[in-house]
């Protein structure tokens, strides 16, 4: 046990914890810099968490294969570029992204028939909602059965997942607009699609993305868990499991670190581009 | 509601929908099956007329897809006619499922709710704290069960906790989210009511914040429950499948044994959906006594 690297790592934390204490606090006139302080903030919150989990992994000398310091998860990282990229193409290029598009693709249809059908809205709604709710992640030792070992059942286990989220919430925001709108459109004489494509799915967008963003995370979870049930020795889900069971526990780290840049980029990704199909919401417009 | 709309907007629709469900699943079960009972009869060199083939399909040990029945007579035969205590009874692995789920629902309310009084009450929690809150989620935190199981397995800590843990992890979210957007719902004017009666911060807090927020609060819960039983199974998996839900999707894909993964999934189907309509019924009693009109 070394007392200089707890010491160091808590007093780092008081610092950036007073600091954040003073910029929380000050109100800047200049819009541009009060929008960098606000970044700032929670970076520097970040960086205190990772010095303190360094200090104490280092200080208690905690045994790596409990929790292994950054700084290992980090030469780890560099280290391995290779295994972790075709891990990445494996699971995230492939699986991941066949699957979303699939699934939000074939929900956004799906929504689009149920809207124009009330009775398929008044039945398969209550169902879609149920089935949303339901931990559909079971369905992966089913589909890896189904449609084999490769990247294809990930795929179809990513489908099943993204489809009800995108189901519900398109045809939520196929509602949304509202009646003087509909009603403005039909003086037009506008026809069902005019309607649909000015009105309703603009309307709808936030709604959309709404979906958009949690299927992202959701296919990334569905794709890593459907490969604990077989896989071919390649893959962000086969290296965990398999590193977990030699207890390299850095390698698991090293994964995860990459999953969360994965998620967090296309969550990233997916606002920004929210941003600038619905630069008209109201939460967007400049204040 | 009266029962004529109850029948025209209710249960005609839904059940139409259910029974499309159930006669694709038995289309299903034919189109997938057929083809090892063709194999099945080349080899014996018999010819199988189709309706024997039909009905074959719905009657295989380890077929690709069972059918609804053998499904339904799986649960009833490891339900009923199993005792509870027995390893092979399902409400055993449902129980142990059900209560870490509880476990971790628990803590994860907890959790949320601390943090959501915490960012509320303190601008330099609000800042700092809440862009990581939603970072956290979009790591695929299920990913990391595995390792939480072995490494907290490795220092002794087994059973319950572990599966718990993961389950607080996936729930705490939507509770802070939610409880963060009810403990702020109060208007202005209650708020400035309230200072006017030169209320302190936790009189505003218990007399005014608290309560408004309990109907947002009841809505994040379901969100939660519902993820909070999807960590517990996804929880079970890597303890070398020996107790739970989680235990028997593993155990059945092993084997191949179909009808047991499609038991144990109607199974969790059915818990999670109990677990929403508690909450629900909760929450609607809770805020109905407290004067909310419904």
């Amino acid at each position: 046990m070394s007392w200089s690297w707890i010491l160091a790592a808590v007093v780092f934390w008081l610092a950036t914890w007073a600091t954040n204490q003073v910029l929380a606090q000050k109100r800047f006139k200049d819009k541009t810099m009060q929008g960098s302080v606000d970044v700032l903030i929670p970076i520097l919150f970040g960086a205190a968490l990772l010095v303190l989990w360094e200090g104490v992994c280092k200080g208690f000398s905690v045994p790596t294969v409990l929790l292994p310091p950054p700084s290992m998860i980090w030469a780890r990282i560099t280290a391995s570029t290779d295994i972790l990229w075709a891990d990445f193409r494996q699971t995230y290029l492939k699986a991941v992204i066949a699957g979303f598009v699939m699934g939000c693709g074939s929900g956004f249809i799906a929504a689009i028939i149920v809207d124009r059908i009330p009775f398929l809205r008044k039945g398969l709604l209550p169902v879609g909602n149920l089935v949303a709710a339901l931990p559909i992640v079971g369905m992966a030792p089913i589909m890896v059965m189904w449609f084999g070992f490769d990247w294809e059942s990930k795929a179809a286990v990513v489908v099943i997942m993204t489809f009800f989220p995108m189901l519900v919430n398109t045809v939520a925001g196929l509602a949304a607009s509202g009646h003087i709108e509909r009603d403005l459109m039909h003086t037009y004489g506008s026809s069902y699609w005019q309607t649909l494509f000015k009105l309703r799915l603009p309307a709808a967008m936030p709604f959309i993305f709404n979906a958009l963003k949690i299927n992202s995370t959701l296919a990334l979870i569905g794709a890593i868990v459907a490969e604990f049930f077989g896989t071919p020795i390649v893959g962000m889900g086969f290296r965990i499991s398999t590193e977990v069971g030699r207890m390299n526990v850095d390698m698991v780290w090293a994964e995860i670190f990459v999953a969360a840049l994965a998620g967090s980029l296309s969550y990233g990704l997916l606002a920004l581009l929210e941003r600038a199909v619905t630069f008209w919401h109201p939460s967007y417009r400049k204040r | 509601m009266t029962l004529q709309s109850f029948l025209r907007d209710k249960l005609i629709p839904i059940g139409t929908v259910l029974l499309a469900i159930f006669a694709l699943w038995y289309v299903f079960t034919v189109v997938l099956n057929a083809p090892f009972e063709r194999d099945q009869a080349e080899r014996a060199g018999v010819e199988i007329s189709t309706l024997e083939l039909i009905s074959n399909t719905m009657a295989q040990k380890r077929p690709i897809l069972p059918a609804p029945h053998q499904v339904a007579v799986e649960i009833w035969q490891t339900t009923v006619e199993k005792n509870i205590t027995s390893k092979r009874s399902l409400i055993y692995h449902t129980w142990v499922t059900l209560s870490s789920t509880m476990l971790g629902f628990a803590l994860g309310t907890t959790l949320g709710i601390l943090l959501a009084v915490g960012i509320v009450h303190s601008k330099v929690l609000d800042k700092s704290l809440m862009p990581w809150i939603i970072t956290s989620q979009t790591i695929p935190i299920l990913a990391i069960a595995p390792m939480v199981i072995v490494v907290l397995n490795a220092i002794g800590i087994s059973g319950l906790l572990p599966k718990a843990i993961i389950s607080m992890y996936l729930s705490f979210f939507p509770i802070a989210v939610g409880m963060v957007k009810g403990l702020r719902s109060p208007e202005v004017m209650h708020l400035d009511l309230m200072h006017t009666y030169n209320a302190s911060r936790a009189q505003v807090f218990w007399k005014l914040r608290w309560p408004a927020s309990v109907p947002f609060l009841f809505t994040s819960m379901k969100v939660a429950v519902a993820i909070s039983l999807v960590g517990a199974i996804v929880g079970e998996l890597p303890t070398g499948a020996s107790a739970g839900l989680g235990a028997r999707l593993l155990s059945g894909s092993y084997y191949g044994q179909t009808i047991q993964i499609w038991s144990a999934l109607i199974a969790a189907a059915v818990l999670a959906a109990v677990l929403v309509m508690v909450i629900d019924l909760i929450g609607r009693t809770v805020t109905r006594r407290m004067g909310v009109v419904a």
